[in-house]
């Protein structure tokens, strides 16, 4: 995808560009991109997953996976494989 | 039908909405209990239709099924998209898409409505959650938001009958006007799909920024609190397990209450036609075809009333969501997705409406897989044989010198069944339903109170669409059963009974009139004639009888070993005479039939075998086709007979009997 304005507003320096899947319980970032094309990165995108948009790990499943995020004032879960195309700054 | 038909003039509405926005909410406030539920054509997305009567005009309006999108490719996404260009037989193409959108999560519920502005159709928007949404302290200028997405925004809440007037005058409104939709343009680099997506949330963004003040926007953390202990790594897991257990503790006992009456008023009414009627066929026909086999599926109907009361209260209050989210990763190990517990936990009940509660998941080959092992779920229609066997050759004993071995046997066979499904979904989800796991992205709702409404409705399809199959199929499927148990008549009057042809070993004449009329009959042939194939079981033919006769419905068995040992038709599972007659029966050469290792080669047979027509019927109208109820009985037809002979020969081979 190609870079745009919203995706640049949210970058500074010193910013980390990392995978929502590495992110803890309790940290907050902003999305920067979302990788792919397939199904899974079209819902994820439909889902408000876009450029720009904050998103919060809020926690996760007894068993490890999924774990669920939230965003746009709503809640919002996913597996770690599904969350591995999402690039977010941290 | 003439309920539903509102003015051949009137106006259609399509509801089109998130799902958890309140759509059914909406529609149900519309229309009232004018609605119409079916499929749509060939397919197993359930369509509902309905009249609303608004004060001056009467509407036909299509509720959709719950959308996030119109782009990508699930089975209701596409037939929404049918619906809205008039592409599906018997429903007209919308005047008017009246779009549902969540005023306490307006970004993603507008994400839809900018994709129903492509249609060229009129949109009208109804704003539903707007009371929770000013309860929060939030505010939002609908009348600018109108003017932005050029087209009429009404708050509307079922609660306190606000809005319905003004969204019908909107709705007149716009009918028939050219649809002048606003068009997220994706810039320049054009049309990469990435790009069309962020042009409509842009646009979304903007729009929200300029109508809508957030106090703010984390106020709302209740849900999360509550999840802090409903999934809990500990304590939700635990509490999901109470809940369970309090879902089928209700419907083991609360229903057994009416499902008693029910079996009596069917004894009851039989009884009467019985005496109303002369002696004879048709009596014979009524009385233990139409009543016994229609009524010995509907007693189930207070199981399955409660059943659907729980899974709507458990969905509703977005609690179910929540499960998934919990189970999915012990799931997905076995292939299947986190959305597959609760169709499998409801066939404990009864794998009816299990595989109808299978709908809720998406991808058809998660859901196939799911259906394909629902029916090993140890239902309650097997409680009787299990009842029966354990009471005749296990009661009073004890493991450990206090555990009862009933209570072990019991445990072992709900066991038996879940492991088996676990290897055959493993099977399956590797071989012929191979498929790249569906992805988990799933909204977790905000908890909510449940609307008795809603609940109730959807208690009562469920019940209705249950009770007609009882009405056809399975009508169908008694009367068959009862004449393949009752021709040919060889014996027409008591006097002419010496004349009764004996058929094999010569045994005929220790059986009562009733008993020796079955053995004459087709269904008796058929027992001798399989009688060699179920021998390595341990079973003799007056059991391959009450095996096939079970094969329309598990409980059949008791009832018609009660009828083979002549102990009375109205004999239940806890009738000392039947479990005496089992005990006692002989072979022709006086050894006994019944051992306990042929009970419980017996129970192996029923945790594993297809023995249910209603859902064979079920899974045929759920997968739309022939070929999987078939593959569904063949497969589980072999592991019981696998299942019973490695039970049975491995037994005397260990040196039971």
């Amino acid at each position: 995808m190609a870079v745009n304005a919203i995706e640049l507003n949210g970058m500074m320096a010193g910013d980390r560009r990392i995978m929502l899947s590495s992110l803890t319980p309790g940290t907050e970032a902003q999305v920067s991109s979302v990788q792919g094309s397939g199904p899974i990165s079209r819902r994820l995108q439909e889902m408000g997953v876009v450029p720009g948009v904050s998103i919060r790990v809020v926690k996760t499943a007894p068993f490890g996976d999924p774990f669920e995020v939230r965003l746009l004032g709503y809640s919002l879960a996913m597996r770690r494989s599904e969350a591995e195309l999402v690039e977010v700054i941290a | 039908m003439d309920v539903l038909s509102a003015p051949s003039h009137a106006l259609t509405i399509a509801l089109a909405g998130n799902p958890n926005a309140g759509k059914t909410t909406l529609f149900n406030f519309l229309t009232g209990l004018k609605q119409k539920v079916a499929n749509y054509p060939g397919v197993t997305v359930e369509s509902r239709s309905g009249v609303w009567k608004a004060a001056a005009a009467a509407f036909t309006v299509i509720d959709l099924p719950g959308l996030y999108s119109l782009e990508t490719t699930s089975i209701d996404e596409s037939i929404a998209r049918d619906v809205i260009e008039g592409k599906i037989l018997h429903f007209a193409r919308p005047d008017v898409i009246v779009a549902v959108v969540d005023a306490t999560n307006l970004e993603r519920n507008l994400y839809l409505v900018t994709q129903l502005f492509d249609f060229g159709v009129p949109v009208v928007v109804a704003l539903t959650m707007i009371d929770v949404f000013e309860r929060r302290k939030h505010e939002i200028d609908a009348v600018k938001m109108s003017r932005l997405l050029k087209v009429p925004v009404i708050a509307v809440n079922a609660a306190d009958n606000r809005g319905a007037q003004e969204l019908a005058e909107a709705v007149r409104s716009v009918a028939g006007a050219r649809a002048d939709h606003p068009m997220p343009q994706a810039p320049e680099d054009g049309d990469s799909e990435n790009a069309r997506i962020f042009a409509r949330y842009s646009f979304i963004s903007k729009v929200v920024q300029e109508t809508v003040k957030h106090r703010d926007r984390e106020a709302h953390r209740f849900s999360e609190k509550i999840d802090k202990v409903l999934t809990h790594r500990f304590f939700g897991l635990l509490i999901l397990l109470l809940v369970l257990l309090v879902v089928f503790q209700t419907i083991f006992s609360w229903a057994s209450l009416p499902m008693d009456l029910l079996e009596s008023g069917f004894g009851f009414i039989g009884g009467e036609v019985r005496n109303l009627l002369p002696a004879g066929i048709l009596s014979d026909l009524i009385v233990d075809g139409v009543v016994a086999g229609v009524g010995g599926i509907l007693i189930f109907l207070p199981q399955i009333l409660l059943l659907f009361l729980f899974i709507s209260i458990l969905e509703d209050t977005g609690y179910m969501a929540r499960a998934a989210f919990m189970l999915d990763k012990l799931m997905s190990r076995v292939g299947l997705h986190g959305k597959a517990f609760l169709p499998l936990m409801s066939s404990f009940a009864c794998a009816i409406p299990g595989i109808m509660a299978t709908r809720t998941i998406e991808n058809s080959r998660d859901r196939f897989a799911t259906i394909m092992i629902a029916p090993l779920m140890s239902c309650s229609a097997r409680l009787p044989v299990y009842t029966l066997m354990i009471g005749a050759f296990f009661a009073g004993q004890t493991v450990f010198g206090f555990i009862s071995l009933g209570a072990v046997l019991m445990l072992a066979m709900y066991l038996l069944g879940i492991s088996v499904a676990i290897v055959v979904a493993f099977l399956l989800k590797r071989t012929i339903l191979k498929a790249e796991p569906a992805p988990f992205i799933m909204e977790l709702p905000p908890y909510r109170m449940p609307n008795l409404r809603t609940i109730l409705q959807n208690m009562l399809t469920r019940a209705w669409l249950f009770v007609k199959r009882a009405g056809t199929v399975i009508l169908a499927i008694s009367i068959v059963l009862w004449a393949l148990m009752y021709f040919p008549r060889e014996v027409s009057d008591p006097a002419s009974q010496s004349q009764t042809v004996q058929v094999s070993e010569g045994q005929s004449s220790d059986l009562a009139p009733e008993s020796q009329q079955l053995q004459n009959s087709y269904a008796g042939r058929l027992g001798h004639a399989i009688e060699p194939v179920i021998r390595p079981l341990g079973y003799d033919w007056k059991i391959g009888v009450a095996l096939i006769a079970s094969f329309a419905a598990r409980e059949v068995l008791v009832s018609t070993l009660s009828i083979i040992y002549n102990v009375g038709k109205d004999e239940n599972e806890e009738s000392q005479t039947l479990i005496g007659a089992v005990r006692e029966a002989r072979n022709p050469d006086g050894s006994i039939v019944w051992t306990p290792l042929t009970a419980l080669s017996l129970m192996v047979f029923f945790v594993l075998a297809m023995q249910c027509m209603s859902t064979v019927a079920i899974v045929r109208r759920e997968t739309n086709s022939w070929r999987w109820p078939i593959f569904m009985v063949g497969y589980m037809t072999v592991l019981a007979y696998i299942g019973a002979f490695i039970t049975y020969q491995g037994g005397r081979l260990l040196g039971f009997e």
